[in-house]
């Protein structure tokens, strides 16, 4: 089978778990009455009266049997509607999209610092196998492992913030919140004030949002890259235990050419689908981050609709991040048959 | 057949067995992190059987609740925590409730959310992989799609969206850990167990006509069990680290349960101090969270030794 076949088939397959991903969504949606259900419906708050509701009801009809009403809720989801949230108090998909670009620019900050200082301390760790350089990242990441998301944000909260009055929470201050909404010559283009401040030639807004993102960043890092370094580094010990490096070691190369040419490329192959993983992280990440530090993403949207329990909202939330997740997952399984070939006779 | 004879072959039989006993525990006593680890789980085991003497419930107690010592008492109604103090050795939280008291009890909570989510899922997800692998078919089609749909969430947010739908119960954390944690184990059996079904040991026990319930336990399990075990042993502190995590989202315990994420999600509105002292609350949300940090780093650390320990790839070197 080549490479296109691969592709194809497994794009194929990503069909049916989207599917399934739906139905278990929809199973929920199930342990709740048909008033309640009626807010996954209705995108307009008008429409929340007593009189409607049972006007929605009869009109989507919540009482039919269960499968009836499955093939009447994923037509409504695949157009877009995702119904209403009311902790949002805007449709889901709209909540979904002004919030996405908060959550965006943590992630596109986080992301790469956790991938790269993953690989390089796993890598740094297993050469130097059980030297100081190794005990200390492997001890750190344990640490790093064992830390819960929310007591280290806080923390880190209490010390700078609280403690030295650097790195404050939210996305911008209020002053500079207030300039950005109400001023007409600040443009509003990516929806990240990172990149909108430059774009809009106000470099300071650009270094007040990464004043903001410092803690946020900081946080989602310790955490997550522990799970690179490990992986990286038990890969970066298997790919050096193997014949190719021994014959490459035994043909005189140095120990940096053996490892940049022959041992790192192929312990990357197994840190390709950890960054499956690093997806998962992310978005679960994203949801006690945000909260912790009040940056209004779909994280922090999301924990708020779980609590007050507006199911629209979180079950809104969670199909949206299954939906990233399942294709998280089949970039990283195209890249993986890419890189070991092998891969695609399994 | 004389006993001594019985015992004999017991001891023959069982001599592999002795041997690799003996080798893992070389290999504890020489790995120091193993050792804290299991000091760490040690001591808060100790805390927890000694809860009721440690820091006794009943009617020391301005308010306390007579039936169930898991809920926190406290000396009065006030919402600002006070400072750790002799009748109050960490302090207490918002409305009073003794932060020595609800860390003491919350040990328990812990204990019961991480070994009850753990062996459920390891169970669930034992039975499922050993039917789905052993048998194949079209069970196993279903059941590995079935996996794929839980696995295509990630894991805390499914389990958000579960508790919020069940309601917001500790009961509910349990479930829902439950619902997200087993497909793992399932996959994982399962790939062993279609290895380990090849083998030739498997085919001659089947050919003298053992039943598959014996083939099962005797030949397959005990080759194919132990990647499941490791899991199973780092899983019980991340299970500990999800449920606080939900619980501080405010989706776990009620508030005056003894629960260290629920103490942290209560210290939230105090983070900032008052005006004269930005930490003058710091034993709020310090305390509880390295109750929470040792309790998960022990149980990784010991899971940690454990897998260096019983991976036969890693063992040798």
């Amino acid at each position: 089978m080549g490479l296109r076949a691969y592709i194809i088939r497994r794009i194929l397959l990503v069909i049916p778990i989207l599917m399934g991903t739906t139905l278990l969504i929809f199973a929920v949606t199930q342990l709740f009455n048909p008033v309640a259900r009626a807010s996954l419906y209705i995108t307009n708050i008008q429409q929340f009266t007593t009189e409607n509701i049972n006007q929605v009801i009869e009109k989507h009809g919540l009482n039919d049997p269960a499968y009836m009403q499955f093939f009447r809720w994923l037509s409504e989801v695949l157009s877009g509607n995702l119904g209403y949230s009311r902790t949002a108090r805007q449709p889901v998909l709209q909540a979904l999209i002004t919030r996405i670009p908060a959550t965006f620019e943590l992630v596109m900050f986080s992301a790469p610092i956790i991938i790269l200082l993953g690989i390089y301390l796993g890598v740094k760790s297993a050469v130097h196998r059980d030297k100081p350089i190794d005990h200390a990242t492997r001890t750190l990441s344990i640490i790093g492992w064992s830390l819960p998301t929310f007591w280290l944000g806080i923390i880190l909260l209490s010390v700078f913030y609280v403690g030295f009055q650097a790195f404050p929470p939210r996305r911008l201050s209020p002053t500079t919140y207030n300039f950005v909404s109400m001023s007409g010559s600040y443009v509003r283009y990516t929806g990240l004030y990172t990149i909108d401040g430059l774009l809009n030639g106000q470099l300071w807004i650009t270094l007040e949002a990464l004043e903001h993102l410092v803690l946020p960043v900081l946080t989602l890092t310790i955490v997550i890259v522990t799970i690179i370094i490990r992986v990286m580094r038990s890969s970066m010990l298997e790919a050096l235990n193997k014949g190719y490096i021994i014959a490459a070691r035994a043909k005189g190369l140095t120990q940096n050419e053996v490892i940049n040419k022959h041992a790192r490329r192929n312990a990357l192959i197994p840190t390709v689908t950890i960054s499956g993983l690093l997806v998962a992280g992310l978005l679960n990440g994203v949801v006690i981050t945000e909260t912790i530090f009040s940056l209004n993403g779909i994280g922090m949207w999301a924990a708020a609709a779980a609590l007050q329990m507006d199911i629209a909202g979180v079950l809104g939330f969670t199909l949206f991040s299954g939906f990233l997740f399942v294709m998280a997952n089949l970039i990283v399984d195209i890249l993986y048959a890419y890189l070991d070939p092998r891969i695609m006779l399994a | 057949m004389g006993a001594k004879s019985r015992f004999r072959e017991f001891k023959v039989e069982m001599g592999p067995t002795v041997k690799e006993i003996k080798f893992m525990l070389g290999r504890i006593k020489k790995s120091p992190l193993s050792i804290v680890g299991m000091a760490i789980i040690i001591f808060f085991i100790a805390v927890a059987l000694l809860a009721p003497i440690l820091a006794p419930p009943g009617p020391d107690w301005a308010v306390y609740e007579t039936y169930d010592p898991m809920r926190i008492p406290r000396d009065s109604y006030v919402s600002t925590p006070s400072p750790p103090s002799e009748r109050h050795p960490f302090g207490t939280a918002e409305f009073q409730y003794d932060l020595y008291y609800g860390s003491i009890w919350g040990t328990i909570t812990a204990f019961r959310v991480g070994l009850w989510v753990t062996l459920a899922s390891l169970a669930i997800g034992l039975s499922i992989g050993v039917v789905a692998g052993y048998y194949g078919g079209i069970i196993d089609e279903l059941m590995m799609r079935f996996t794929d749909i839980i696995m295509a969430f990630p894991g805390l947010i499914l389990a958000m969206a579960l508790v919020a739908a069940f309601g917001a119960t500790l009961d509910n954390v349990l479930l829902a850990l439950t619902i997200i944690g087993w497909p793992g184990y399932t996959r994982v059996i399962r790939g062993e167990i279609l290895r380990v079904k090849q083998e030739d040991y498997v085919e001659a026990a089947k050919a003298v006509g053992c039943s598959d319930l014996r083939v099962i336990v005797k030949h397959v399990l005990p080759n194919s069990i132990y990647p499941i075990v490791i899991m199973a042993s780092l899983d019980i502190g991340s299970v500990v680290l999800t449920a606080a995590a939900l619980s501080f989202l405010g989706l776990g315990a009620p508030v005056d349960y003894a629960d260290w994420g629920q103490l942290i999600a209560r210290s939230q509105n105090w983070i900032y101090g008052n005006i004269n002292d930005p930490f003058s609350f710091w034993y709020t949300f310090l305390i509880p969270g390295i109750f929470i940090f040792t309790f998960v780093l022990g149980w990784n650390l010991l899971g940690d030794a454990f897998r260096d320990i019983m991976d036969p790839t890693l063992r040798r070197r």
